[in-house]
């Protein structure tokens, strides 16, 4: 009796840790399998006969060079950083005082404002780029990166205004009625009180902001044409894949990394995302 | 009167200073996301092209083109199969993963860390990895079958080139990058389950499916709810893992309604054909706008 107890404790045991396994594989395995083609040699990737899994030929870092040397993979990553920084500050300078005005100052019609905000986070994009694309066109902006920095908070704007509600409505009115007590007006208490102590919440919308654009494809592919305005999102898979050969190890180089070491930043926030995503489901 | 106590006044009243502090991101929406989406419906009913000048109306005449075309049809079928097939697997993969992730274990950050990468990594990127493993000539996964004597030499799968078979690719992939997300949302349900309610299922002696199914799914519900809506409208307007993958190809096999609108509208240039195709998108947008106010003012309601 107490042997087959313990034999089904063992066995579900080993099945809890099998599936877990399991989904674990089925993740990561493409990030594991850009890093080892990363130090392939070419002639080793394209002999059907070598076992994939392990180095037939020693390892070289001449992907990485072809990468980092012959292609525009530093320009844009540069460009992804030059529109990243900008969106940040578009995005902080409107969605700050609009995530405090939802939590603090405007009542009933401004719980339906914040629901109707964080609803325009959900139009997607793939609805929107026809007319955009136009509108860019007619600013004069196509082809050239301000035309993201022009769009890109149209996104990122709901979801940090939501995101900051959030924190703002955690932080105790004391402090700032307080505050006001000690002749600030309810404007230099926001900034002078509620800013420094949210500085959590706002690192917060900076990363995920910063996040949101490194992962954007469809505006990107949408307006820019030349090559050297690409983003790292939409310049590696369109620019090292087309022609007749793929340089597969640059290209998986490349790839990881540009999304190990964001994934991994991410990774901090993450809940802060989920807490974000699921007010009102969850009590 | 003088300006600054009116200032100072301004800056005091919470309804003054709260319409201030809102407008500028209200309207910057408005403008760019209100504007365009307004736009895009006209252009639906017009004959505007990416050279024209001028908006002229046309009715219905777009819709009734574009929906005359096999290409149209068979992309609004695949929307629907990738779609709906894509977001079932992702709920209850997503639940079984995160019952398995309720229960510590040692390491767990790391499997969290690893689990989450397809989503927190930029998508095309993540794709393009696919692209590699799935290529006809050298993938890791023919090979490996090959390997285990599963498939002869002869016998690789040409996993993107056979239209069966592309559409299992395409949506594998998209189950891949979402399943993370489902995962955390629903594992955040879960754990705000109370201890004592698992506990008092445990000395009534429920079976495994009972509990499951009577106790835990139920006290879930509105959060499933979140992410199956959240996930069906990243599913039906999502383009980037079949463009990166297949263009929508073999024979539109694969071809959905997003990316048949970026084909017709941008890269041929019939804007007024690409607006009415991306149109279609929207009353399944409105439906599920629709259903999370429902869940959000029942969860304020209780």
């Amino acid at each position: 009796m107490a042997m087959s107890q313990a034999l089904k404790r063992v066995t579900a045991r080993g099945g809890h840790l099998g599936l877990i396994g399991l989904f674990t594989v089925f993740s990561a395995f493409p990030f594991y399998w850009m890093f080892i083609t990363t130090f392939k040699r070419t002639s080793d990737l394209m002999k059907r006969s070598n076992n994939p899994f392990i180095y037939n030929e020693p390892p070289t870092l001449e992907n990485l060079r072809v990468l980092f040397f012959d292609t525009l993979y530093v320009r844009w990553l540069g460009n992804t950083l030059f529109v990243g920084v900008l969106v940040v500050f578009v995005t902080l300078l409107l969605a700050v005082p609009a995530g405090y005005a939802l939590a603090r100052l405007t009542g009933k019609w401004g719980e339906h404002l914040g629901i109707g905000i964080f609803l325009t986070y959900l139009v997607p994009s793939t609805l929107l780029f026809i007319p955009m694309s136009r509108l860019i066109g007619d600013l004069g902006l196509q082809d050239s990166l301000w035309s993201l920095v022009l769009v890109y908070p149209s996104f990122t704007i709901p979801f940090c205004t939501w995101l900051l509600m959030g924190f703002f409505k955690a932080i105790p009115r004391d402090l700032e009625e307080a505050a006001m007590l000690d002749g600030y007006s309810r404007f230099g208490a926001f900034v002078k009180v509620v800013i420094p102590i949210s500085l959590a919440g706002i690192l917060t919308a900076v990363i995920f902001t910063l996040t949101l654009v490194m992962q954007e494809f469809v505006y990107a592919l949408t307006f820019i044409t030349a090559a050297r305005n690409y983003t790292v999102s939409v310049g590696v898979p369109t620019f090292l894949v087309h022609g007749d050969v793929y340089f597969w190890g640059s290209l998986m180089a490349g790839c990881f990394i540009a999304s190990v070491p964001v994934a991994v930043l991410y990774n901090f926030f993450v809940d802060r995302f989920i807490a974000g995503f699921t007010v009102g489901a969850i009590k | 009167m003088s300006a600054r106590p009116a200032m100072a006044a301004l800056l005091d009243s919470p309804r003054w200073l709260g319409v201030l502090m809102i407008a500028p991101a209200v309207l910057y929406i408005v403008l760019v996301v209100g504007l365009p989406f307004v736009l895009a419906i006209l252009y639906a009913f017009s004959g505007v092209t990416m050279g024209s000048r001028t908006i002229e109306f046309v009715g219905f005449k777009n819709f009734i083109s574009v929906l005359e075309t096999t290409k149209f049809q068979t992309s609004l079928r695949n929307t629907f199969v990738f779609a709906l097939v894509a977001q079932v697997l992702v709920m209850v993969l997503g639940t079984v993963l995160a019952m398995a992730l309720l229960k510590d274990f040692r390491g767990k950050w790391l499997v969290r860390l690893l689990i989450l990468l397809p989503w927190v990594a930029p998508i095309s990127l993540g794709t393009i990895g696919w692209l590699w493993i799935l290529d006809s000539t050298y993938s890791v996964i023919n090979w490996t079958l090959e390997a285990l004597g599963l498939i002869g030499a002869d016998g690789w799968f040409m996993w993107l080139g056979v239209p069966y078979l592309a559409m299992g690719s395409v949506i594998t992939i998209h189950v891949w990058r979402i399943l993370p997300l489902a995962t955390v949302i629903l594992l955040a349900g879960l754990t705000s389950i109370p201890h004592d309610i698992h506990d008092a299922a445990q000395v009534d002696g429920a079976s495994f499916w009972r509990h499951l199914f009577q106790i835990t799914l139920p006290l879930i519900r509105p959060i499933m709810l979140v992410a199956g809506l959240f996930g069906l409208v990243f599913a039906f307007t999502d383009m980037i893992v079949i463009f990166v993958l297949t263009r929508g190809g073999p024979y539109d096999t694969t071809q959905v309604l997003a990316s048949l609108a970026f084909f017709t509208g941008i890269q041929a240039g019939d804007l007024a054909e690409g607006a009415a195709i991306a149109l279609f998108l929207f009353p399944l947008l409105l439906a599920v706008a629709v259903a999370f106010l429902r869940v959000a003012r029942r969860a304020e309601v209780t």
